[in-house]
């Protein structure tokens, strides 16, 4: 089985399409929570900071131009992973209320176990992408 | 509500297919149509609140009808492309052209036809950018955060400077004729203008041009209209005009008419304006206990004292408003230097 990014919302759903994302970007409009593109290719769970897709659409109220953002994105970097966050910043709250992929690259060669050998007979382990081998921009090209 | 699939490439009026079913009795009311999307009093609040501009409601309410019955046709089943709603308001100064925009709307989005209704007023300065690469996204932008509504461009002549080579307008305007014909169920665009340098503009842009469906020309309001007008701008901030007054604002505006840089209801909101200065003046001046009508009602000395009435015209020997506006007033002076 191919290996399947499962970070953010919905990933461990298939691929949404265009229209659940259009539906999901319009519930977030409906909530009042702008909306931010993001693409990476280092998929590595502790990378929270990717990078960003222009800045976060304030003062877009439709999904219709945010899908085309979304779109461009695809365009420029179909080899990336993108996702859609949309911030909530109601008091109490002022975080990311909702994150998910909406493109992936074609093929992602997974993670592999790094085992570290600390003091004594102590292993520390971590994830490491084998995607990330290569250098920066020539990730994920076939 | 059904949605019938239509797999035919034939013509619309394939009457032998049998997924058209026109022998069946299904109906829809116009009533419930009309209830539903509560249109008629968006209709009824613009005849109330603009004045004239009988072309303009005839044509919003020939746009009304058409979207109840693309609502219809879509309830029975039978599919309706959107039509085309962009639109070019030509007219002088002052006649209502970005009122109108707001309340189209609003009545768009009654109708369902834009999602949001939201209007998003650009001048060029808001599409053109100053060096090269600066126009498209600064464009796209704007179109982004109209999505869903309406962009109103006002003077948008000033798009396409023909006489600077290096000016980005072209640009502009193509990204802009991109959008508004392959996003027509997205945005609706309404450009506002002179019109003869709306239509010199046309020329120049035959693309723009076609893809508009509704020309609307707003003329200049008559003098009656004006009148109409001074009077609701009053009631709306409770204010009236003393019978006196109502004559003296008729022989001002008659003068003022012809005064160069009329800008029609603006011109006639600013002499308001300009007469409420006066007649708090007046009353500050008279001291005392001041009654409720007194402080609503617009006299005719706070009209006359405007300049249009002492300032020489070069022709007016010819013209015999002035004698009118003497014999409203009274005074002999008045027109002469």
């Amino acid at each position: 089985m191919a290996f399947h990014l499962t970070q953010g919302t919905f990933s461990f759903l298939p691929p949404l399409t265009d229209d659940e994302i259009r539906k999901q970007v319009q519930y977030c409009l409906d909530n009042d929570w702008p909306i931010n593109v993001e693409f990476t290719d280092d998929p590595h769970p502790r990378n929270s900071y990717w990078e960003m897709w222009g800045l976060p659409m304030f003062d877009v109220k439709d999904p219709a131009a945010i899908m085309y953002e979304i779109n461009e994105c695809r365009r420029a970097y179909p080899n990336h992973y993108i996702r859609v966050g949309a911030y909530d910043r109601s008091k109490g709250r002022q975080t990311i209320a909702l994150s998910f992929i909406v493109n992936r690259p074609p093929h992602d060669p997974g993670f592999g176990l790094l085992r570290q050998e600390a003091h004594d007979r102590v292993i520390r382990y971590t994830v490491h992408s084998y995607a990330t081998d290569k250098p920066k921009g020539e990730r994920f090209t076939d | 509500m059904s949605t019938i699939p239509t797999t035919q490439t034939s013509g619309p009026d394939n009457v032998a297919n049998p997924e058209l079913d026109t022998s069946s009795d299904a109906s829809v009311d116009v009533s419930d149509v009309l209830e539903e999307s509560q249109v008629m009093e968006v209709l009824q609040k613009l005849d109330q609140e603009l004045v004239g501009l009988k072309s303009i409601k005839t044509r919003i309410r020939e746009i009304a009808a058409l979207l109840l019955v693309d609502r219809m046709r879509r309830s029975l089943g039978l599919t309706a492309r959107p039509p085309s709603l962009h639109m070019s308001f030509t007219g002088p100064p002052g006649t209502g052209k970005t009122t109108v925009a707001m309340r189209m709307a609003t009545i768009l989005h009654r109708l369902s036809y834009v999602r949001k209704g939201h209007l998003v007023a650009v001048t060029r300065d808001d599409l053109v950018g100053q060096y090269i690469g600066h126009t498209a996204p600064k464009t796209k932008e704007v179109l982004k955060r109209a999505m869903g509504g309406v962009l109103f461009i006002d003077e948008a002549y000033y798009l396409y400077r023909q006489e600077n080579e290096r000016d980005y307008g072209q640009e502009a305007i193509e990204i802009l004729l991109q959008v508004m014909e392959n996003q027509r169920d997205d945005l609706v665009v309404i450009l506002a203008g002179y019109k003869d340098r709306m239509e010199t503009f046309f020329q120049s842009n035959p693309g723009i041009s076609s893809r508009i469906a509704h020309h609307l020309d707003f003329p200049d309001y008559a003098l009656d209209e004006l009148l109409v007008i001074a009077q609701l701008m009053l009631a709306e901030q409770m204010y009236r005009f003393s019978p006196e007054a109502l004559q003296v604002f008729e022989a001002y505006l008659k003068r003022r008419m012809h005064m160069p840089r009329f800008a029609n209801a603006r011109s006639v909101r600013n002499a308001l304006d300009r007469a409420r200065l006066r007649q708090a003046n007046r009353l500050v001046a008279k001291g005392g206990r001041i009654s409720k009508t007194d402080l609503m009602t617009i006299e005719a000395e706070d009209i006359l004292a405007s300049r249009v009435f002492s300032e020489e015209m070069l022709d007016e020997e010819q013209r015999s408003d002035t004698e009118e506006a003497t014999s409203v007033c009274g005074d002999p002076n008045v027109g002469t230097k």
